[in-house]
């Protein structure tokens, strides 16, 4: 029962709310669960001194995507590291609504509620996210992740000829399922060619043997 | 409101009628309200008579086909751009044709609700829509569109191919008194020759076989002009080599292969090679009156096809006469040849357009070939692509900058290969893999391991890379490849083992009991694979017998075999059963593919007739016969034991 206890620590209304969503019984259809696809961009690679940037999610239901139902944030920085603006092309000064982390991280924990979620080398966003909600007093987030990175993994063909290798990039998933880099390192626009291929991936992976969605989300 | 993803559909949308006529700022809040939505291949978006949905469709990748009843006849194809499903937008009432993703396909679903003011805002996009819909054609516009309403086009599309039977399957009438000459011989003797025997080209032998040919366009294009002076030998201006063919052509066939090399006249020799005695020749001339064939159109779209898009619609008109070459019960080997040089032709004119996009020409020679079913000729329908790429031998400081050439070119070529209908290789057994695009030596060093060391991985790669054949570019590097592999394996016999034993190893197409095996599980659970089951064990069969009696330059499996029954008079008949068998199976996977559009591999066995399915089991008793011919052959079961 110290699980209870622990909760009952002072948590604010919105992350009560967040776990409230987490009461409903896990869909099995893999055609009626949401997943989430979300991409951050950020200062850099370091966990403890590198900050979030922007946040772009589009949610996946059915094979189908709703633009109006995306979420896109930028954020307030206080401090920002010059090299990453060749590759994100976020300019501070850029004219964009800014946000604080907070304020971003309520509105993303609203949007994703208890969906699946779906990034490219997951758990890099995973953490990136969870070191933000601890900053601010919050525990980690509790949705299933699911990482295309591995899951395209699963979908090669085992051949002398085609050694697997340990990481394959977004880029590279693109160019093999033929879908147009327009937007790259923008995190919205890497959301999407992620959703691109997550679909699929999961056409692919519906095919296979042994295919089950409580397998999947293990 | 406004994000990354509704500026890229925009984008999308901007270029396309009806929407070219809108504000650029009203197709950007129309596209926040959009949906984007995924289909596999043959998933249905609408079926007639469903309730009509709240949207209507734009093709963003892919492709839809539009049906109605009956027997679902097909009213059209849209491809990226196109509308489809106006229904609702028009009238208040269900679906009354159905729309089905013909590949994988992302469509953008434009909610009606936020478009119907657009349409009374802009009269052009109505009047576009209302005529779209009205016409059944998708743009109005375009005059090729107007007037094509369906039905109509089917039925003339079969009328034609009919039209065409006799010329297709009428042998073609070629001149059997050659008129020749040697390499030596002047070249005023040959004008002379040729003019008084009324011929427009002259064969020049050695040893009785073709080396080269001359005709009146190599007199005035070398002679006449000056390069040459007029006592020059045969040697100095002949074509050389001779593109040869069998004596046994059709009149399309024929003329598809003067068009297909660009030359006038055809050499015949007894096994269409030029390693065997010539035997006849035809010119342009010979067939000339008898023009007007569907396939030969094709080559020309083929040939005058500057981009992939255009390609991928010719692909189309392809299967087309595919279909109605199986309708009209052709002889398969004469279907497959057509539609073996048709693909072929795309293959060659994608590399042609590839190579424009290059920055340079290609540092040296080199060659591409196609592998695997492409490489038998025997590819009808859209399967994977297996190629390679081989390029002479540079210094090795050059050898990194011209990979990474053919590398580059390789890419655009499997990308354009990819757009016009062919699958990546799951594999990667394509020339866009470093492994696949080599030097003449590294290839020559790999076959020598796959030869010199045949565990199961090698006997594999070897199966699929020997069926080489060459697709574009410089066919000495070809020669020098097979001569190697002959070479080597003469020195290691031991690989023919290997090979034989790789050819029995294909799971039994039935059971105990003469039925059918089907697999077990996977997508296609309770399907009959045809491919691995009763295809395979003939095709690798065929590939050990002839490389054991170092045929060169036969790859099609159903005449390697007929080439194995006249080279082994004692096992004629099981041979030319074989053959059969191969056919028949080509012909029933072709059938199956077309079908379901896709590669006709896995065939639901209850969807067979009794006769097809006696007429299967036929196939595999010949099966059978073969794989124990294997077996004492090469004594597999001592491999085993």
């Amino acid at each position: 029962m110290n699980l209870f206890k622990k909760r009952k620590k002072n948590y604010p209304d919105f992350w009560m709310d967040y776990l409230e969503r987490f009461n409903a019984k896990p869909e099995n259809d893999l055609s009626k669960i949401r997943f989430v696809v979300l991409d951050t961009e950020t200062t850099g690679f370091d966990y403890e001194t590198d900050r979030i940037l922007s946040i772009g999610a589009l949610s996946l239901q059915n094979n189908h995507i709703n633009v109006n139902q995306s979420l896109e944030v930028y954020l307030y920085q206080h401090f920002y590291h010059a090299k990453n603006i060749q590759i994100h092309g976020i300019l501070q000064e850029e004219p964009k609504e800014r946000i604080t982390e907070l304020d971003a991280l309520i509105q993303f924990l609203d949007y994703i509620g208890n969906s699946v979620l779906v990034a490219h080398h997951a758990g890099f966003d995973r953490t990136m996210i969870n070191k933000a909600l601890n900053r601010h007093g919050m525990p980690d987030l509790k949705n299933k992740f699911l990482d295309t990175s591995v899951l395209y993994k699963r979908t090669l063909i085992q051949s002398p000829l085609l050694p697997v290798k340990p990481q394959y990039s977004l880029d590279e998933l693109a160019e093999k399922f033929d879908i147009s880099k327009k937007d790259r390192h923008t995190a919205l626009g890497d959301a999407y060619i992620t959703a691109i291929a997550f679909m699929k991936i999961m056409q692919k992976l519906k095919t296979k043997k042994n295919f089950s969605v409580k397998k999947l989300l293990k | 409101m406004k994000n990354t993803i509704s500026a890229r559909v925009a984008d999308f949308l901007k270029n396309y009628p009806p929407f070219n006529e809108i504000d650029i700022k009203e197709i950007e809040s129309l596209s926040e309200e959009i949906s984007i939505v995924y289909k596999v291949k043959g998933e249905a978006i609408f079926a007639i008579d469903e309730e009509a949905h709240k949207y209507f469709y734009v093709v963003h990748k892919g492709a839809v086909i539009l049906t109605k009843e009956p027997n679902d006849e097909v009213v059209d194809l849209c491809d990226e751009g196109d509308i489809f499903g106006l229904r609702p937008l028009i009238a208040n009432e269900n679906y009354k044709i159905g729309a089905k993703a013909y590949e994988e396909t992302i469509l953008y679903a434009i909610p009606i609700v936020d478009f119907k003011p657009i349409i009374k805002k802009y009269d052009e996009v109505g009047t576009f829509l209302i005529e779209s819909f009205a016409s059944n054609t998708r743009n109005p516009y375009s005059k090729s569109h107007r007037g094509k309403l369906y039905g109509a086009s089917e039925s003339s599309e079969n009328a034609k191919v009919g039209d065409n039977q006799l010329l297709d399957l009428q042998c073609v009438h070629y001149s059997k008194k050659l008129v020749t000459c040697t390499e030596n011989t002047m070249i005023k003797t040959i004008a002379s020759t040729m003019t008084e025997k009324k011929v427009g080209a002259m064969l020049v032998l050695k040893e009785k076989l073709p080396v080269g040919i001359i005709t009146d366009k190599d007199i005035r294009n070398k002679i006449a002009t000056g390069l040459f002076p007029i006592t020059s030998r045969a040697k100095s201006i002949m074509s050389s080599p001779v593109i040869t063919y069998p004596k046994k052509m059709t009149v399309t066939q024929a003329q598809m292969a003067m068009m297909k090399s660009n030359i006038s006249h055809l050499c015949l020799t007894l096994d269409g090679t030029t390693n065997t005695e010539a035997v006849g020749i035809i010119s342009k001339h010979d067939i000339m009156f008898e023009l007007g064939n569907n396939p030969a159109v094709l080559i020309k779209a083929i040939k005058r096809a500057n981009g992939f898009k255009k390609l991928k619609a010719v692909r189309r008109q392809i299967m087309n006469l595919l279909q109605g070459y199986l309708d009209q019960n052709i002889p398969l080997t004469l279907t497959s040849k057509i539609i073996s040089e048709l693909n072929d032709a795309c293959i060659k004119q994608i590399i042609k357009i590839a190579l424009d996009k290059m920055e340079g020409p290609p540092p040296v020679k080199f060659a591409w070939l196609a592998m695997g079913s492409q490489g038998r000729s025997e590819q009808l329908l859209h399967t994977d692509q297996d190629n390679a790429l081989v390029f002479e031998d540079v210094p090795d400081y050059l050898l990194r900058s011209t990979r990474a050439y053919f590398l580059n070119l390789s890419k655009i070529v499997t990308k354009g290969l990819f757009s016009i209908g062919y699958e990546y290789c799951p594999a990667e057994m394509m020339a866009s893999n470093p492994e696949w695009c080599s030097s003449i030596s590294e290839w020559k060093e790999r076959i020598y391991h796959w030869i010199t060391n045949p565990g199961p991985d090698q006997v594999l790669l070897s199966s699929i890379f020997f069926d080489y054949n060459l697709s574009y570019g410089d066919p000495d590097l070809v020669s020098e490849l097979s001569a190697h592999i002959f070479d080597t394996t003469e020195k290691f016999p031991n690989f023919f083992l290997h090979l034989a034993s790789g050819a029995l190893q294909s799971p039994s197409p039935s059971g105990f009991f003469r039925s059918f095996l089907v697999e077990e599980d996977g997508e296609y659970k309770d399907f009959f694979d045809v491919k691995r089951r009763a295809l395979m064990p003939l095709i690798d069969g065929a590939r050990v017998l002839t490389l054991s009696h170092k045929v060169k330059s036969i790859n099609n499996t159903a005449e390697r075999f007929e080439k194995l029954a006249e080279l082994e008079p004692n096992n004629e008949e099981l041979f030319m059963a074989c053959s059969y068998a191969t056919k028949a199976l080509l012909k029933f996977r072709t059938r199956h593919g077309l079908l379901h559009n896709d590669s006709g591999r896995f065939i639901a066995l209850n969807k067979l007739t009794k006769e097809e399915k006696i007429k299967l089991k036929r196939c595999f008793k010949t099966i059978k016969d073969l794989q124990e011919l294997l077996k004492i052959r090469f004594k597999v079961t001592n491999l085993l034991g």
